[in-house]
């Protein structure tokens, strides 16, 4: 039995107006998320992975253009007023940014940014807001949070910063957290350190939360279900052991193959994906990766696939899928 | 038990840094960048260099090219000691090692053509005949995958990520050098773009018989190019051996927490949770003794009171480390 969803992406598109003509950065993408639950949202630079996670948070450039609905805990975002929007956000739904300076005031202390949101959005008193400030950041893993309340962001680290930055996120019990590659900035050993405080803080909170990444590393063991994107579509979406033991989408199986494995031995040549990703703002008749694919036929620079189902929850764009020959044979 | 030949003793070494220490003033303050670091790289051989950002390892690569003058310590390049070099002769020198840096698009003047910009080393080493340069410039752009007539005319911004570090490799290859240091060259480039761009640096080595000092953050990465690898952090080497050997017996607690530590793309693989917290401490006020024992989880007094030196374990690796995970 699945959970009602907490989120749902109903056909949701995003254009930008730019020089060159129409940019289609999101493209068509429906998702879901249960509460508690885990999404992996998994792409490389430009495959609109942060403008899907801008229109959910209602957060797009003036210019941009949404089509769609996002749904979120009974309410259409798209169709919300500004008042109660920011209301929601920073308090229902809540984001990390891969800079936390991005949302971190550079002016102001750990403690005032810490103290006011929860003033503004719970309505705590000032000696409650300070003592639960502490908790948060000793919550997060800061060493003497007491201090730190007075200090400015530029005196921590960025791993610190980006553990204040969680604090503020979680402070008001978001029902969402969205991470938007919340350790790409960070060193192997921080970034580690971090995964797991968002992995802890989800399940203690029964908090739903959506990762967005371009590493597949980052996923694998830390999310529910994942979605890959390319060229503003989900071109795969299937529960994450799935996902990386049954992929069908060739690019998904690319992506993986690219990645530098560390129990392989030195010089071993990696399987590079040709080419790079298509040029958004002249888009491709047939399948947005057919030119880059090894698999690609001729219909594939024809027409574009739909997603189609493969199995319980798992869907795929693709008219010649990995694995499934296998399957029909057996 | 026999143990390899120790560092100073490697066959045919092209680049050996000895006790090289280099520091720096900010604010007043000493920076502590690299520490009485030695290391030597055999020629045709690829020796990575990994540690967390802050650890010295760019300030090591730009020491070696004497970009950064180091406080003490030499580094002998070929027999010559590029230390007590400078001018004229240091910049001759300088021709036989290139470097390639991690932001590509940064790295290329905007406002130039790529057939400038790739020809711009040999205008420098005083190559006149303009056929001969272009003729140059075509070879190297070919052997880096360009198509020289489609990219000669156009500007840096016209080119993608990618793109532009194989116009830097082209750049760095044209005055046919000996020795590249490769300072995180893929970190900005995206998965499917990064395999491209480290297999044809394994194809440039191998093509023009190259020696690479390959510095990263990334173990995985490190490890698909690099024949030894060592390991640093907060300014001194922790570690160093064949790649293979070390990541399979990892002999320093700093080695292993990192290898640890890398999210690993499957899923029946538990995420690391044993990860110490905490982090480097500043390079401005290192801890005394071993530098990592602030989050060692072996660390005692020992550790406070003395420097371990990098001494051999193995065959051919070496580690700096009072309670070693072996040996």
């Amino acid at each position: 039995m699945k959970a009602p969803a907490l989120l749902s992406v109903e056909g949701v598109s995003v254009d930008l107006p730019t020089p060159r003509g129409n940019l289609r950065a999101v493209d068509q993408v429906d998702l879901k998320i249960a509460p508690g639950q885990t999404l992996g949202i998994v792409g490389e630079s430009g495959c609109g992975k942060t403008m899907l996670s801008r229109a959910i948070l209602q957060l797009l450039p003036k210019k941009a253009k949404l089509s769609g609905r996002v749904m979120f805990d009974g309410q259409d975002l798209t169709r919300l007023a500004a008042e109660p929007l920011r209301k929601l956000r920073g308090r229902a739904l809540a984001v990390v940014f891969q800079d936390p300076m991005t949302s971190l005031n550079p002016v102001l202390t750990i403690g005032s940014q810490l103290i006011e949101t929860l003033q503004e959005h719970l309505e705590f008193d000032a000696s409650t807001a300070r003592r639960r400030s502490v908790e948060l950041l000793a919550a997060v893993g800061i060493p003497a949070p007491e201090q730190r309340l007075s200090q400015y962001p530029h005196q921590l680290s960025g791993g610190m910063r980006q553990r204040v930055a969680i604090a503020i996120a979680l402070s008001c019990e978001p029902k969402l957290l969205i991470a938007d590659e919340p350790t790409t900035a960070l060193d192997v050993t921080i970034q580690a350190q971090i995964l797991d405080l968002l992995a802890r803080e989800q399940r203690r909170r029964h908090m739903a939360m959506i990762i967005i990444t371009h590493d597949l590393g980052v996923v694998a063991g830390r999310t529910d279900e994942v979605a890959v994107m390319y060229a503003g579509r989900v071109v795969e979406r299937a529960p994450t052991p799935v996902l990386f033991k049954k992929m069908r989408m060739p690019y998904t199986e690319a992506l993986l193959a690219a990645i530098p494995k560390i129990d392989a031995a030195p010089h071993t040549p990696l399987p590079a994906i040709s080419g790079r990703p298509p040029d958004p703002t002249r888009p491709i008749q047939g399948c947005s990766f057919s030119p880059r694919c090894r698999y690609a036929m001729s219909d594939c620079h024809q027409q574009k696939p739909a997603l189609v189902e493969a199995g319980p929850d798992h869907q795929y764009a693709c008219f010649h899928p990995i694995h499934a020959t296998a399957e029909a044979c057996a | 038990m026999m143990h390899g030949l120790p560092e100073t003793r490697l066959r045919d070494p092209l680049l050996k840094v000895e006790n090289l220490v280099v520091e720096y003033s900010v604010g007043g303050r000493t920076v502590h960048a690299v520490s009485d670091v030695s290391l030597q790289v055999a020629r045709g051989e690829t020796l990575g260099l990994v540690g967390e950002s802050g650890c010295g390892k760019s300030t090591l690569g730009r020491a070696v090219l004497q970009l950064r003058r180091p406080v003490s310590g030499q580094v002998v390049f070929d027999g010559h000691d590029l230390v007590a070099m400078k001018g004229d002769t240091l910049r001759r020198m300088r021709r036989r090692v290139q470097l390639i840096f991690q932001d590509p698009i940064a790295s290329l003047n905007p406002r130039r053509r790529i057939g400038d910009i790739v020809a711009e080393p040999l205008v420098i080493a005083g190559v006149t005949d303009r056929a001969e340069r272009e003729k140059r410039v075509r070879e190297v752009l070919g052997a880096v995958g360009l198509d020289p007539g489609l990219v000669m005319g156009r500007l840096p911004h016209e080119f993608s990520g990618g793109q532009c570090q194989r116009i830097c490799i082209a750049r760095a290859l044209i005055l046919n050098p000996e020795f590249i240091i490769c300072d995180e060259p893929v970190s900005a480039l995206d998965v499917s773009i990064r395999a491209q761009i480290l297999n044809l640096l394994e194809e440039m080595k191998a093509r023009y018989g190259l020696t690479l000092l390959f510095i990263a953050h990334d173990l995985a990465v490190v490890k698909a190019v690099s024949d030894r690898v060592a390991v640093m952090y907060l300014g001194r080497l922790c570690e160093v051996g064949p790649s293979e050997q070390l990541f399979a017996r990892p002999a320093h607690p700093y080695t292993a927490l990192l290898i640890e530590a890398i999210p690993q793309p499957d899923p029946d693989v538990r995420p690391p949770q044993s990860v110490p917290i905490g982090e480097p401490p500043s390079p401005i006020s290192p801890p005394s003794g071993c530098r990592f024992r602030t989050r060692c989880p072996k660390a005692d007094q020992r550790c406070v009171d003395e420097v371990p030196e990098l001494v051999p374990i193995a065959p051919d690796q070496l580690v700096a480390c009072h309670h070693p995970n072996f040996g």
